[in-house]
């Protein structure tokens, strides 16, 4: 954490200094304002399943613990750069300006949901603000992140991508395949490896050969003669400068770099999968669920990024704790309005099922 | 004025053309474009044509994001079987994406491949699959039989908004015909009778075409009319015209390389049955590949596959029971 303006009584007004870049207030601010949006929508999401029972339908993936990963990595974003999470795939609108309201009801399966009812919660999309979708198959979406990128250097518009992804999808054949092509052609496109400790439900100490033997993920980059860089996820301003930097090397067209952004997935996997009309709801974080393991849990709540930049925030006085709890607040009744709107919103007509099969 | 080409010619001919008028369509492959000399890279520059590694799945993955942003890719895949290492790709991302996206993006795509090389590829090699393919929604499976169908379908497929899987016959590279000059575009979803008859209806693709032509001939000696009809695409799927066909001759041979239940024969033939059973004066009857794995050796390979003495002997025994009845 940094404390450069700690000695700052007052409201500070000098800069933040990130990777020779002054982030101002107001972009620290924006950061925050963005991570308690997420994680508002994601309280949101799994309230849904004891508020409003059968609002939503098979599978969600949430965001939280992401936050100050996803805001830290956008917050270097151009305006027209390209952004492809996974299936988890809530934080990232947000921070891209997709009206919560319509995300909601997409979740609903209702006619006002951002794909109308026919992605749910693992496929939205949003391509007028640069994103254009997701997989629901582990690390496929690498490979159209790198088409992506593929795009911007054909047609030279300067565009970068940011391709994000779990830890789990980087033992897949798409990783290995796709950063290869990438770092081969020298595409605009920034690998953000979500490191969250968790492939679905079995530890990453189980799965992956680098962690195991105590490496970081971001060793597997070498292989590709691509920089690999590990980075602190849970801190936004740690986040912004290696991105920053990766984004620039990305633009100037020196190709892709492999990031490992290590934070801690505060909610199970998923929503239990049960049959209907089993009712569904957020188990225990498999940490505890699945190892028993209460001690690792109860570290990584402490390690709560929000919590953290929100210390780093009060402490190097850019907000106060009056400003902290306006954001919160109106993060929160943002979310509320989402859902009532949804909720209100209607249901798809069952003929329209047969729609946009074929371009 | 058509020109003579041959089949394979006339797919480099509609790629290089459709490169030629839009500038957002793209080529790569496997072992393509490797020297300066190429005469596409030449051409069209190393932006837009590239050589790629053995990597189907980042291929066609690729090729599926760069389609969602704005290009038209084309990928050459060789053999249809490479397919199969990155099915994912083709099957559940390609044609998945608008839809789950509510119509907001689309998937340009040409996926060239060709397959049924029947030549001693044995196991692996030598494969049928657009029946795997055909019943995906959102993917379309272009078949060509001649080098005009083999250069308009090609331009249909660059042209088309949807991801296209364009699989053309290894055997039929060489086989030469008419093709049509300047903008020659065989629109998806529309068979074509290459040959009219009255006395019975064959479908077939991809080599199985020449096979059934040849057949057709034979059997016209006996003065049996046999009409060959093409669907030329698998998806979309023309059972119009071969219903309106089979209206016309009351007997359907359906020839297909591919092993009987993989094959696109037992699709058309179920269609059939549903929109034109009231037609049929005989059963339906399928001349397709034997349930195995297609061999080495020639004899064992040539006994495995339809070829024009089985389909004649099909189309006899449909006559004969006409007659007995």
């Amino acid at each position: 954490m940094r404390t450069r303006n700690a000695r700052t009584k007052k409201r500070n007004t000098t800069k933040e200094k990130v990777a020779g870049h002054r982030l101002g207030n107001d972009r620290l601010i924006w950061m925050y304002t963005q991570m308690a949006r997420i994680r508002e929508f994601e309280e949101h999401v799994k309230r849904t399943f004891l508020e409003h029972p059968g609002a939503m339908r098979g599978h969600t993936h949430l965001a939280d613990g992401a936050e100050a990963s996803i805001v830290g990595a956008l917050a270097t974003r151009n305006p027209a750069d390209f952004v492809m999470p996974t299936y988890r795939c809530h934080g990232q609108p947000i921070v891209l300006g997709t009206p919560p309201r319509k995300m909601f009801a997409e979740l609903y399966g209702r006619k006002d949901g951002v794909c109308k009812g026919f992605g749910g919660s693992m496929h939205l999309a949003d391509p007028e603000r640069y994103f254009p979708g997701t997989s629901g198959i582990v690390g496929q979406s690498i490979a159209h992140a790198a088409g992506a990128a593929l795009t911007a250097q054909v047609k030279e518009t300067g565009q970068i991508v940011y391709c994000f992804f779990g830890d789990g999808a980087s033992k897949q054949g798409a990783f290995f395949e796709t950063l290869n092509m990438a770092a081969l052609w020298k595409l605009p496109v920034v690998f953000i490896l979500e490191n969250n400790s968790y492939q679905a439900y079995t530890h990453v100490r189980l799965e992956d050969a680098n962690a195991q033997a105590g490496d970081p993920l971001s060793k597997k980059a070498a292989a590709f003669s691509i920089p690999g860089v590990t980075v602190k996820g849970t801190d936004p301003l740690a986040v912004y400068a290696a991105v920053q930097k990766a984004a620039e090397r990305a633009r100037v067209g020196r190709g892709p770099t492999l990031i490992e952004s290590r934070f801690y997935r505060l909610s199970a996997h998923g929503n239990a999968i049960t049959v209907p009309p089993v009712p569904t709801q957020f188990p225990e974080h498999e940490a505890i669920g699945v190892y028993g393991n209460k001690a690792e849990y109860k570290e990584a709540k402490e390690k709560d990024p929000l919590l953290l930049f929100r210390a780093h925030l009060l402490k190097t006085a850019v907000l106060t704790e009056n400003q902290l709890k306006r954001i919160e607040n109106s993060a929160r009744a943002e979310m509320d309005d989402a859902v009532a709107f949804a909720l209100a919103s209607p249901l798809p007509e069952p003929e329209e099922a047969t729609q946009y099969v074929y371009a | 004025m058509p020109r003579e080409m041959m089949y394979g010619e006339a797919m480099a001919a509609a790629i290089a053309e459709e490169m030629e008028r839009d500038a957002s369509v793209i080529f790569y492959g496997q072992n393509m474009a490797m020297t300066e000399r190429d005469p596409m890279l030449k051409k069209f520059g190393s932006r837009r044509v590239r050589i790629a590694p053995i990597s189907e799945t980042a291929e066609i993955g690729i090729a599926v994001g760069a389609a969602i942003t704005g290009l038209r890719p084309i990928v050459e895949l060789w053999m249809s079987e490479f397919m199969l290492v990155a099915m994912d790709q083709i099957v559940n991302e390609a044609p998945r994406l608008r839809y789950m996206s509510g119509g907001q993006v689309q998937v340009p795509l040409v996926l060239k491949a060709g397959f049924g090389f029947s030549a001693g590829w044995a196991g692996q090699h030598s494969n049928c699959w657009y029946h795997t393919m055909m019943g995906i929604p959102g993917l379309r499976v272009a078949v060509p039989s001649t080098p005009a169908d083999a250069k308009g379908l090609m331009a249909a497929a660059i042209r088309d908004n949807n991801p296209v899987v364009y699989l053309h016959h290894y055997m039929l590279t060489l086989d030469t015909g008419e093709v049509p000059d300047g903008d020659y575009v065989v629109p998806f979803g529309v068979a074509d009778i290459k040959r009219t008859g009255r006395d019975v209806t064959i479908v077939a693709t991809g080599w199985m075409v020449k096979k059934a032509l040849g057949a057709a001939e034979q059997l016209a000696n006996e003065d049996i009319s046999a009409e060959v009809i093409d669907p030329r695409t698998l998806a979309p799927l023309d059972v119009d015209t071969i219903v309106k066909s089979v209206e016309k001759t009351g007997r359907l041979v359906l020839v297909d390389q591919a092993p009987r239940q993989s094959s696109a024969a037992v699709v058309i033939a179920g269609e059939v049955a549903e929109k034109g059973f009231g037609y049929l004066r005989a059963p339906v009857v399928m001349v397709t590949a034997l349930d195995a794995s297609v061999p080495y050796s020639e004899p064992l390979e040539n006994y495995l596959l339809p070829n024009e003495e089985k389909i004649v002997q099909a189309v006899r025994s449909l006559v004969a029971e006409r007659v007995h009845a």
